[in-house]
């Protein structure tokens, strides 16, 4: 068991046993001879934005206080926290984009994407103000497209279309007076490369508020515009019920994992894994293993039930199997160390976004005209590969999970209405205010090499659901809390505290599922955070009170990404107090840390950051907010 | 006994063995608690560099064999100790007088503003004897070894390159 410093999950323990006995180098061999890590990158105290640097600040005060330019502790450090989460933004930003232009292939007729819910689609038009009587599916996703492609476009001084549309308006007058509401995305983000380059803003607090703008312009031109697409071309998700962790891998299937962000490549590999099954036969297999890592995986989770095989750190060790076919990557938490690893065996890693090649993998550039073809291809060459497998090598650890995911804000309303058709929301409110449900938080997020796999994510979160806090989830955090068992009914018989189990119960009867619902609500990849922001408002608007005023909170356990940052300030932007489990590279700038973590944030956005390292302490702090919280509300 | 000793062409200056000493020195013992509780600990190790900045070396008490710092100190509080051969500086009989400060020829004794005493380098003795500036080294420049060891890996490499024609 001596893996447990890794990982809590023993299918990845037993991988990572096997990499060491093969001597296969993995991303705790990498951590490991990393150490020690540098203090000034560690406390954000170092600054390369020019060449006269590098620069650095001793964070003990036993060394030059500034920078070669006169930047401070507090100024270097503000400004690589922006070009972070401008950087984190981006990323959201560009995968939203590349939703818009799949919308608009479909618009255009295309046989390869179409729209999948006139629900969402209405839905969506509705808050955009578009006029949809009489007008076909095409139309409407035609004006849907024009609008998001204006955002991009917006040239005036005009707030950001898809913000006004979804974000609760007294968030907007807030946003408004501190003055970071965001206008194109392109340009906050230009704009802020430029903020931050040598010569330019030398005020912490202008820089904090910059970086406020850039968790909105990834809150709504990132995450809501990405997950209010993605919708309406693929679906609405629903509860579905699958397994997750690495025994999901079929000894006697052609396997291919999917890893990334998008659904727009998954969902065709899926589509071509169906049906391109015979072929599979044909080479003597029994059909084809799909299944998830990361959030391209949670896409095809939340729509169409596809397992997951596990999360962000072991996408090596999925391959270590030895039954891996064929990886599928597209962007995003890829590591550069996949293709050494697929080295030691037959696995081929197929990269397919022209901004993410890998020397020694394969790359079939994957574009919306050609989807079918592409994924056709790489479909077939890992059926082709299946052949090459070394059937000494392989060893699939038994060990998995049932799970449901599939709660989009549609289908937890679906959920309620049984209970009340004519205001679904009352039964969790009235739950919420009678103290049965005591709040919720969101666990969002990623793993990081320097906790234990999981570890942070499911101790924080057994003791949250033992103290009847309702958890909704998302990205890879969900996925841990799959593994670890508590997305199923009897994790609510088993975790759940006692008034938290009755109100799962009775809503799970209620919905058809024949037993509570799970006390953690997967809701999806981590643009799909913009779920719970929909939940949050809705809530909110239904209580009449601001989101920062509800007895709810956020956390990034174990966060790595950049994007998580961005995603994290925009929650304490819309009034979240939001918890990260691993301190951030800022702490070597005390002021900025302060505004951060303390009274300012609050005072001027109702959220901040709060940092803890132990998992039952942080539970427990989150607590206690909801606590106070629900005594400002009289509750 | 035991040297701290640099292999000046491998430092590239990055200062890691000047937090790693703070860092040990401080209170918490770990970097982010001891800056978030704003320790100011003293460094007994500074990264410095020739006027052309062609030479990096992190200095450190080089441990004389006979130090201007013992002989100068009134109080007897600096001293050679006869176990480890270290020069110790025994804080309670100090009284801030900085004359070692004055007569080190190296510049490594360290005032300490706050506590009024001088500080300098025990090769981490309270800490296993086992200093963590080398530890911290991410480019192994900095060794903790015997002297004539040092020497002996010097003329190896002298002798590999020597053979393979790089040195005429």
């Amino acid at each position: 068991m001596d893996y447990l410093k890794k990982t809590i999950d023993p299918a990845v323990g037993k991988m990572i046993q096997k990499a060491e006995k093969e001597g296969i180098e993995t991303v705790w061999d990498r951590f490991e001879a990393q150490q020690p890590q540098c203090g000034f990158g560690l406390t954000g105290l170092c600054c390369r934005h020019c060449n006269q640097g590098p620069c650095r600040i001793d964070p003990f005060g036993d060394g030059p206080a500034f920078g070669v330019c006169g930047a401070d502790a507090d100024l270097i450090v503000a400004r690589n926290l922006l070009r972070q989460v401008a950087a984190g933004a981006s990323a959201h930003v560009d995968h939203a984009y590349e939703a818009v232009e799949t919308l608009a292939v479909a618009a255009g007729g295309s046989a390869t994407y179409s729209v999948k819910s006139r629900e969402k689609l209405l839905a969506v038009a509705g808050k955009l103000g578009i006029e949809t009587e009489n007008k076909d599916d095409a139309d409407i996703a035609k004006e849907i497209v024009d609008i998001a492609r204006s955002d991009f476009g917006n040239h005036s001084e005009s707030t950001l279309r898809w913000l006004t549309a979804t974000a609760p308006k007294e968030r907007v007058e807030t946003w408004g007076k501190l003055g970071v509401l965001p206008r194109n995305p392109d340009r906050e983000i230009r704009e802020a490369l430029h903020q931050t380059t040598m010569g330019m803003d030398a005020d912490p607090v202008n820089l904090i508020l910059a970086t406020v703008k850039q968790g909105l312009v990834d809150g709504y031109a990132g995450l809501h515009l990405g997950t209010d697409i993605q919708d309406i071309l693929f679906g609405i998700p629903a509860p579905v019920v699958t397994e997750a962790n690495l025994g999901v891998l079929k000894e006697d299937h052609v396997n291919i994992v999917v890893h990334g962000h998008e659904p727009m490549l998954s969902e065709k590999i899926l589509e071509w894994a169906r049906k391109l099954s015979g072929e599979a036969q044909a080479k003597g297999a029994k059909g084809i293993q799909l299944s998830g890592v990361c959030c391209t995986g949670n896409e095809i989770l939340m729509r169409q039930g596809v397992a997951v095989a596990s999360n962000y750190l072991a996408q090596e060790l999925a391959i270590i199997t030895g039954a891996v076919d064929a990886m599928v990557v597209d962007v995003q938490c890829i590591m550069p160390s996949l293709s050494r690893v697929a080295a030691c065996y037959h696995t081929k890693i197929f990269t397919t976004a022209p901004i993410v090649k890998i020397p020694g993998t394969e790359h079939i550039e994957f574009t919306l005209k050609d989807a079918d073809e592409k994924a056709e291809e790489i479909v077939r060459k890992a059926i082709d590969n299946y052949s090459r497998r070394d059937k000494s090598r392989v060893d699939i650890p038994n060990i998995k999970t049932k799970m449901m995911a599939g709660f989009s804000v549609e289908a937890i309303v679906a959920a309620l209405s049984k209970l009340d058709a004519d205001n679904p929301l009352k039964p969790l409110v009235d739950n919420i205010a009678n103290g049965n449900i005591l709040g919720a938080v969101g666990t969002v997020g990623c793993n990081n090499v320097k906790v234990a796999q999981d570890s942070f994510h499911v101790n924080m979160v057994k003791e949250l659901i033992k103290n009847n806090v309702l958890v909704v989830t998302t990205g890879c955090s969900a996925q841990a809390l799959a593994k670890a068992g508590l997305m199923t009914p009897e994790a609510t018989e088993t975790y759940a505290g006692d008034t938290l189990k009755a109100v799962l119960t009775a809503v799970g009867n209620a919905a058809g599922i024949g037993g509570p619902l799970p006390p953690v609500l997967h809701m999806g990849s981590c643009v799909d955070n913009s779920r719970i922001g929909d939940l949050l408002t809705a809530l909110a608007n239904y209580l009449k009170v601001s989101i920062k005023d509800l007895p709810v909170a956020a956390s990034a356990p174990e966060h790595q990404h950049e994007k998580a940052l961005s995603i994290g300030t925009w929650a304490v932007s819309l009034g979240v107090l939001t918890h990260l489990g691993i301190v951030p590279q800022l702490i070597g700038g005390r002021k900025v840390t302060e505004i951060l973590t303390g009274e300012t944030a609050e005072s001027l956005l109702g959220g901040r950051f709060y940092v803890e390292t132990d998992p039952i302490k942080a539970a427990q702090g989150l607590i206690k907010h909801i606590i106070t919280k629900r005594q400002a509300l009289g509750i | 006994m035991k040297q701290i000793l640099v292999k000046t062409e491998r430092c590239i200056g990055c200062k890691s063995c000047e937090l790693a000493c703070s860092t040990v020195h401080s209170e918490s013992g770990e970097i982010i608690s001891a800056v978030l509780k704003g320790e100011r600990p003293v460094r007994r190790v500074s990264v410095e560099t020739n006027t052309e900045n062609t030479v990096n070396i992190p200095v450190q008490c080089r441990q004389c064999r006979e130090p201007k710092c013992v002989t100068a100190c009134m109080t007897g509080a600096m001293r050679i100790d006869e176990t480890t051969g270290l020069v110790l500086n025994q804080e309670e009989k100090c009284v801030g007088c900085w004359m070692c400060v004055m007569v080190c020829p190296y510049g490594v004794i360290v005032p300490s503003e706050n506590t009024r005493k001088a500080v300098k380098c025990d090769q981490c003795l309270s800490k296993g004897h086992n200093p963590a500036c080398v530890k911290a080294c991410p480019t192994k420049a900095i060794k903790f070894t015997e002297v004539n060891e040092f020497d002996k890996s010097r003329k190896k490499d002298f002798l590999t390159r020597f053979i393979a024609g790089e040195e005429a």
